[in-house]
């Protein structure tokens, strides 16, 4: 880790102003993902702006049109288990609960999770290249080790995928970013605010330098009658996702008339297709036309050599999600697979 | 603009002032004098002089350095001592009661939860927090919250045994 000076942020315009300074500034958070990539070197700071003393933007709030504000600076822990979440948000608390682990969810913020950096093997290998790390390096990944890497959306400058499980959920939910930065406040819809590699790999995300997130908004739908998350990974806790998939439905019947799915572990950023949610709705829920929109969500999926299973595992992960979304009161702790 | 530390300007980047960090470690007020980078950890381990933590991975795969932070669990090997200024610590030292035992460390030993013993600091603490949270109801809850303490010797399932001893006891309660 490299030696840094340590600031203490009373409020937000006081963070942005320190991050204006002429020097390496970064905002502290839980420090769970910025600490250990200091630690090992992958990233530096000449000040690190501690964020937690700020004392707005720590609580969960209900909006006046139904919906829920969730602060940026609330712990993922308190916001899965915060009584509003749970009851309007299932989707969001389960998949809250199957990232990292306890103590991880009691330290981490709202605000992080959406910035948390990849898990790609070669980024954090300081020795090898990677576009990300290293603009213009090259990536190691293609030609190495692909198991956990993308199969959606990838280009040949970066094939890594955003580890979050919160943000599937919230890309499901359609939330928006409340950000603040030296240009003033602006939103940001969920799906806009992660970004795909393209030829620049190294901007994981639309966050303007010195911006903060101070809010996540949910809209008032919440599918919380029928909903499910399912985490597919190599252990059967405390990994990231192999794939990782957030359904919420709303049915009338047997007939869904409303339908969210999101994939984790996949891509670049939480991956949804606009055109296999309009293809459900009117359908019944059957594992037949979950099957049919899974085709659609994984349509145009590249593999490699070692991820090439990704891409059925993903359809499969779609269609029992769907099905587990019509009996959430069957689901097992950590978002495994149920019946 | 206001800090805690008024010291510290942008002009002097170069230079490295340890900060004092009051802190409440197992009940007692402890002072330290370190540099903006050392973490929780090492400021209990090096500073304070509390080796009971354990350092396993140094960067939040392991648990071994779970310590209750204001009364949740928390990895000390990924905060640094500076954020937890002016919190209440409690260490694997600080859990025996007048020279009792814990309820978990008997149970620890009853059930046999350990082998190297160098987990079970912070499976201990761990457990202690995941009680306090009061979510997990069955063992397979049990199992999934206390998921972020590896046990590389394989005392696994008597961590777990041991754990739901204590659970059902204060059910009982
Ligand atoms: C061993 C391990 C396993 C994990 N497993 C999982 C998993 O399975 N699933 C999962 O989803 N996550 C997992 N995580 C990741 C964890 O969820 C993230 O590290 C955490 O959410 C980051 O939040 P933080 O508050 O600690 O962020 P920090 O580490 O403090 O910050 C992360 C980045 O965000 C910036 N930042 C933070 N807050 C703000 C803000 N409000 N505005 C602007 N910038 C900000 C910081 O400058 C930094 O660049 C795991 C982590 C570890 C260490
Ligand atoms: S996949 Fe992306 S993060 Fe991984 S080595 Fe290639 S460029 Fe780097
Ligand atoms: S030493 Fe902190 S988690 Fe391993
Ligand atoms: S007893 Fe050795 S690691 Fe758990």
């Amino acid at each position: 880790m490299n030696n840094f000076n340590y600031l203490r942020a009373s409020d937000v315009q006081d963070a942005i102003s320190q991050s204006a300074r002429e020097a390496d500034v970064k905002y502290l958070a839980g420090g769970t993902n910025l600490i250990d990539l200091m630690k090992y070197n992958l990233t530096r700071a000449d000040i690190l702006v501690d964020i937690n003393r700020i004392s707005d933007h720590r609580e969960i709030t209900e909006l006046p049109d139904g919906g829920l504000r969730l602060g940026a600076f609330v712990k993922n822990a308190a916001t899965a288990w915060n009584h509003l979440v749970e009851e309007h948000y299932p989707l969001l608390s389960k998949a809250i609960l199957a990232g990292a682990s306890a103590q991880i969810r009691n330290m981490a913020t709202n605000g992080g999770n959406l910035l948390q950096r990849t898990r790609c093997y070669y980024f954090y290998d300081a020795n090898v290249p990677c576009n990300k790390r290293e603009p213009g390096s090259g990536c190691s990944a293609i030609t190495g080790y692909q198991r956990i890497m993308a199969i959606l959306g990838t280009t040949e400058h970066c094939i890594a995928v955003f580890p979050s499980d919160m943000c599937v959920a919230l890309a499901a939910l359609d939330a928006v970013v409340q950000v603040e930065g030296p240009q003033g406040m602006r939103s940001i819809h969920f799906a806009d605010f992660h970004r795909l590699p393209g030829d620049t790999p190294h901007i994981d995300n639309n966050l303007k330098p010195g911006e903060i997130i101070t809010g996540i908004d949910l809209p008032a739908k919440g599918f919380s009658k029928n909903y499910s998350y399912l985490k597919l990974r190599d252990r059967n806790s405390y990994a990231f996702a192999l794939v990782s998939v957030a359904t919420g439905l709303e049915l009338d019947g047997e007939t869904i008339t409303d339908a969210r799915i999101a994939l984790g572990g996949v891509a670049h950023k939480p991956w949804r297709v606009a055109a296999a949610e309009d293809f459900l709705k009117g359908k019944t829920a059957s594992g037949e036309n979950f099957r049919q929109a899974a085709e659609i969500i994984v349509q145009g999926a590249v593999g490699y050599e070692h991820n090439a299973f990704k891409i059925e595992l993903a359809k499969r992960a779609i269609v029992r999600n769907c099905m587990m979304a019509l009996h959430p009161e069957s689901q097992l702790p950590g978002a495994q697979p149920s019946a | 603009m206001t800090t805690d530390y008024p010291d510290m300007q942008a002009e002097t980047v170069e230079n490295f002032t340890p900060q004092k960090v009051t802190l409440t470690v197992n009940q007692k007020p402890v002072e330290l004098e370190v540099l903006p980078w050392v973490s929780l950890l090492d400021g209990l381990r090096d500073y304070a002089g509390l080796t009971g933590t354990k350092k396993g991975c140094d960067h939040g795969q392991c648990g071994a350095c779970t310590v209750l932070c204001d009364g949740e669990r928390i990895l000390s090997c990924l905060t640094l001592a500076v954020m937890n200024d002016g919190s209440e610590i409690t260490t694997i030292e600080g859990i025996a009661q007048e020279g009792e035992l814990h309820p978990l460390q008997k149970a620890f030993i009853e059930h046999d939860a350990f082998q190297c013993g160098y987990c079970t600091p912070g499976q201990i603490c761990s457990a202690i927090g995941m009680l306090n949270e009061g979510k997990a109801k069955s063992r397979e809850e049990v199992k999934e919250l206390m998921s972020g303490n590896l046990c590389r010797c394989g005392a696994n399932t008597n961590i777990i045994d041991a754990i739901m001893e204590v659970k059902n006891q204060l059910a009982h309660e």
